[in-house]
């Protein structure tokens, strides 16, 4: 009895020692805003998955393409069926590492992350500035990266191409719980 | 000894999971949600017929269709383009699943009210559903004067009602088909031996080209068709072309109405004889009322 007891303590403390390593999100944000002459378009993702191990800085996100809502119905489908072909590529995934993340504390911090974004099955390495910072029971990180529709060979037919901008500007705030 | 074994594999598994790479642990935690099948026709009509898409919630939709005279009416005609029918119609999406339309048209003069209920959508992973279900619901209302001026009918007179069940499914991305079981009443028939009831099975299918053309088919068997005239049962070919809030629909078909009474039950052409009219549906998407996104940030 008293061994077990031993064990499940012991067992705790290794869950708790992982737990303060390793911070997760279900419910990130992303958002992405086209601009252009004729008009804006944006679009959230509030179920993204998010997770970030600050003892070495790494972080994996990954979100669903159908998950996006937009202000038009027709354009969401659209944006599922012709362009992102989400049946085929349901999935957009990041992997990078924060740059010498150093100790965090309760003041936003500037960090450089690099890694790899996958969207459409196709990956391109990718270089942000974001902000982190620790919060009473997490890890919030925030910042916005440009992405290029054409490095994802998204392919906007020309009656259309005065819609979408060519450049869209993709807004991330993840804000991460403990995760054990 | 046993406990020691417990513990050290209690311990292990601890240490397996540290080891797990981020990714897959984004995997494990990923809510396990049933996904469903969108788009299994771009458009509410496969042709004719409605098929099994509704539009979503605060969309409304101004169509507006064109029927042609026949094609083997020749120069003199046009090749039918002299001779036109037209319907165009509002259709709201109330919610995500209802829809209501209201249309007019010019064959008959007669207008039409209708409403189209998604019942079960097709869905893959959890609970997964093969195929979407929708009820539809219409009656039209005929008001030409074709009538003897001694034997006015009455309102009730000039009514028909149609209910269908419409069954589609997306076999793959590229490849959809539906099934629609018809039943049509007509309050007033022209001779005795017209059935006021008639049924009639609806096939259609669309064949993707390329994201934004597609190649449809539809073709509907009238189990019992009116004996008052020559009928033939419906026959339908196009294409669906879709510019960002259009879709355009171009057809060819041996049916010269564009509502369910019409099209099913007095069909007269014979489409390999040459009766085709040529045709479209051409519709504009607006969006009222606007939808909520949560995106409000949380700090």
């Amino acid at each position: 009895m008293k061994t077990l007891k031993l064990t499940l303590l012991l067992v705790l403390f290794v869950g708790i020692a992982q737990g303060q390593e390793k911070f997760i999100t279900k419910q990130g944000h992303i958002s992405f805003f086209s601009h252009s002459p004729v008009e804006d378009i944006e679009a959230d993702n509030n179920q993204v998955l998010s997770i970030v191990d600050i003892s070495n800085g790494e972080i994996a996100v990954s979100l669903l393409i159908q998950s996006f809502i937009f202000e038009k119905s027709l354009m969401q489908e659209h944006f599922n069926e012709n362009y992102m072909e989400s049946h085929k590529y349901p999935k957009a995934i990041f992997r990078g590492k924060i740059q010498e993340l150093g100790d965090l504390t309760e003041d936003n911090k500037t960090v450089n992350i690099e890694g790899e974004l996958t969207i459409r099955g196709i990956s391109k390495p990718i270089e942000t500035t974001a902000e982190i910072k620790k919060m009473d029971d997490g890890i919030a990180l925030k910042g916005s990266f440009l992405v290029e529709v054409k490095d994802y060979k998204i392919k906007i037919p020309s009656i259309v191409a005065n819609n979408i901008a060519k450049t869209i500007k993709v807004s991330f705030e993840l804000i991460h719980q403990p995760y054990n | 000894m046993k406990k020691t074994i417990i513990f050290l594999a209690l311990l292990s598994l601890g240490s397996v999971s540290n080891a797990q790479d981020l990714l897959g642990i984004l995997e494990d935690e990923a809510p396990k949600t049933k996904n469903h099948v969108s788009s299994t026709f771009k458009g509410t009509r496969v042709l004719n017929g409605h098929s099994v898409e509704n539009r979503k919630k605060g969309t409304l939709e101004f169509i507006i269709s064109h029927r042609f005279g026949r094609l083997n009416l020749g120069i003199d005609e046009l090749f039918g383009l002299d001779q036109s029918n037209i319907r165009f119609a509002f259709e709201h999406a109330l919610t995500d699943n209802f829809m209501l339309g209201i249309g007019r048209s010019s064959f008959e003069k007669t207008y039409d009210g209708f409403f189209k209920y998604k019942l079960i959508r097709q869905s893959t992973g959890k609970n997964s559903f093969p195929a979407t279900i929708s009820l539809f619901g219409s009656t039209a209302y005929k008001t030409i004067k074709d009538y003897d001026p001694n034997d006015k009918p009455d309102f009730n007179d000039r009514l028909y009602y149609t209910s269908q069940v419409l069954i589609g499914s997306k076999l793959s991305p590229g490849v959809s088909v539906q099934l629609s079981p018809t039943y049509i009443h007509n309050n007033t028939v022209r001779i005795n031996n017209d059935p006021h009831d008639i049924f009639a099975l609806g096939f259609g299918n669309r064949i993707k080209l390329s994201n934004r053309v597609t190649l449809n088919a539809e073709y509907y068997y009238t189990f019992n068709p009116l004996e008052s005239l020559d009928t033939k049962n419906s026959l339908a070919f196009g294409v669906d072309i879709e510019t960002g809030g259009h879709v355009f629909q171009l057809i060819l078909s041996n049916s010269i109405t564009m509502i369910e009474k019409g099209f099913i039950t007095e069909t007269t052409g014979g489409f390999f004889d040459g009766d085709i009219h040529f045709g479209f549906n051409i519709s504009r998407a607006f969006q009222t009322g606007g939808r909520k996104r949560k995106n409000q940030s949380r700090e």
